[in-house]
């Protein structure tokens, strides 16, 4: 018994130490050759000459608008979050705290709404951003990012449900009013919700492709997303460089993710509904 | 505004709370899908005033036209990958849900690919692929499988599988952790009474731990399915739907129709079927999940 234990045992190591290699061979590649010059041969396994060769970063740093990407990624995220939480909260405090008819109509709207791929509907999406007179400017995918994606109004829902009702009712008995209830005893109760979103959120926005791409072509408005993507096109199959860009953008999300793990694995299990 | 009845407050709230969000909803959700609808009769160019009404026109042009209908088969790559995905992942979860030195490791490291920007893999991705300086042809040549090296992004019967398992490399690990989280929910009794009962390991994993995770196998195979249906990001990156067409998806069909082609009548009824395959996805299942409740 103890031996068969001990055989099941080994084969999950061997099996959880073949998931990491798999996970950890093209990122080894990438790290390797960010550090390499042309010259150094066409073997990727092999390690560079020196890892403090930086010429590649420097390379990518002067030539790919990279810290003007960033600049832009982060305004965006900052204010899509702000307008993100306050919705979120204000429409999770109105549906979940009080009755009303039409309740059920209102939070399934919001549901189904997560369901529907943002891209199927961009074709009238674009329309709408034209004849707003935001194309090609920063609003246009912080507005997309606030109004057209609705998962933090799921996160939120599921999570005042959890907030004894008798908080509300207690501050009501001391006479406050309900402005006041959602702004200081909500708000804060409501805040392991507001970092799981703002980490989800902020993934998801600095990875998003297609909203920047198509509503943002202008040189200036560049974000990490698209500047890798100019980059790699007018450097094509120059792997060194291309290698020294992915890792620079990767860096940002990847230290976010192991400092914030536990609210991202909340997050994850929670509001499993839109990827 | 302490002073004012709570009732009164009450309805000021649900109105200046809801106002905005229900506003953007229907700007950005509903209105377009609606939209989308109307045009997908219609033969719009995207700029011109004039709508012409085409009836079913380019509904018929979709499912008879073979360029634009047969695309679909591209994606079959992505479902069947997606399929193995959810069982590896499967796997992973129940082997990090038992007793084991350092779990939390394997967990962060097999979720990592999920959080990094998706452009950045997909072009390293693209070096993995080369076909004369790619790491994966190095690693064949490596282990004595020259005959195996390949042109992987450039093969048409090939590219589809590649650009799937990238996604696979991404979303395994988001996957297992939806599962893993399943599984902790499930409550640890039932699985003492089971081993009082003489269950197997395999029995207990078969009989209490698969039937628990019902609901969440639906789940994760709606992302997949739903996620199979709207590809887009791979090919639009990294082959931009080549080798000589073998790569497009129908989404990626989609966008260009409208964006390039101008054809936006028949690009809206495109994403139409789009929404309308996911839709009968999700009701499928619901269904299916339901009569297994009963």
């Amino acid at each position: 018994m103890s031996r068969k234990f001990d055989l099941v045992h080994m084969l999950k190591y061997v099996i959880l130490i073949v998931g990491t290699c798999t996970v950890l061979f093209p990122l080894y590649v990438v790290f390797v050759n960010a550090f390499k010059n042309e010259e150094e041969g066409s073997n990727p396994f092999s390690l560079p000459a020196s890892f403090l060769n930086f010429d590649n970063f420097a390379n990518v740093i002067d030539r790919a608008d990279i810290m003007h990407a960033f600049f832009n990624t982060f305004l965006i995220i900052m204010v899509a979050l702000i307008g993100n939480i306050i919705l979120g909260t204000m429409v999770a405090y109105a549906v979940g705290r009080i009755e009303f008819r039409g309740k059920k109509l209102v939070i399934g709207a919001f549901l189904i709404a997560t369901i529907i791929p943002t891209i199927t509907t961009q074709v009238v999406t674009f329309s709408i951003i034209q004849a707003m007179g935001i194309y090609n400017t920063l609003y246009a995918p912080i507005l997309l990012f606030v109004g057209a994606d609705v998962i933090q109004i799921y996160i939120y829902l599921q999570f005042i449900k959890n907030i004894p009702y008798e908080l509300d009712e207690s501050a009501m008995i001391d006479g406050a009013s309900l402005l006041r209830i959602y702004r200081s005893i909500i708000l804060p109760l409501l805040g392991p919700a507001t970092a799981t979103l703002i980490i989800l959120k902020t993934i998801n926005i600095y990875n998003e492709l297609y909203i920047p791409f198509l509503y943002m072509p202008k040189q200036d408005l560049v974000v990490v997303s698209t500047a890798i993507m100019r980059f790699a096109g007018n450097n094509q199959a120059q792997w060194t460089n291309i290698c020294a860009a992915i890792l620079i953008i990767m860096i940002p999300t990847v230290l976010l993710y192991l400092f914030l793990q536990k609210y991202i694995f909340s997050g994850v299990t929670s509001g499993a509904v839109k990827g | 505004m302490s002073h004012i009845s709570y009732p009164l407050q009450r309805k000021f709230i649900l109105i200046s709370f809801l106002l905005i969000p229900l506003a953007l909803l229907a700007l950005f959700t509903y209105y377009p899908a609606m939209r989308l609808v109307y045009l997908s009769f219609t033969s719009w160019d995207g700029i011109s005033p004039v709508k012409e009404w085409l009836g079913l026109g380019n509904y018929i042009e979709i499912f008879t036209n073979p360029d634009l209908f047969g695309v679909f088969l591209h994606q079959i790559p992505y479902v069947l990958i997606g399929i193995i995905q959810n069982i590896v992942a499967i796997v992973f979860a129940v082997i990090l849900n038992s007793k084991l030195r350092g779990r939390n490791f394997f967990r962060v490291m097999l979720f990592l690919p999920f959080i990094m920007n998706a452009v950045a893999v997909a072009f390293m991705f693209q070096y993995v692929f080369d076909t004369t300086n790619g790491s994966l042809n190095g690693l064949l040549g490596l282990v004595g499988l020259e005959s195996w090296q390949q042109s992987w992004l450039g093969n048409a019967s090939l590219v589809n599988y590649a650009l799937a398992s990238i996604g696979f490399w991404r979303f395994m690990g988001y996957n297992m952790v939806i599962y893993l989280g399943a599984l902790q929910s499930i409550p640890g009794d039932m699985y003492e009474a089971a081993k009082i009962d003489g269950a197997s390991r395999f029995q207990m994993l078969w009989s209490l731990t698969i039937p628990n995770l019902t609901p969440i196998i639906s789940l994760n195979m709606f992302l997949t399915l739903s996620g199979a249906l709207a590809v887009f990001d791979l090919p639009f990156v990294l082959t931009k739907g080549g080798p000589a067409g073998a790569s497009e998806t129908f989404l990626f069909k989609t966008i260009e129709t409208a964006f390039q082609f101008n054809n936006y009548g028949l690009a809206s009824a495109m994403s139409v079927v789009l929404l309308l395959f996911t839709a009968i996805i999700l009701l499928v299942q619901n269904l299916v999940i339901n009569r297994k409740g009963d």
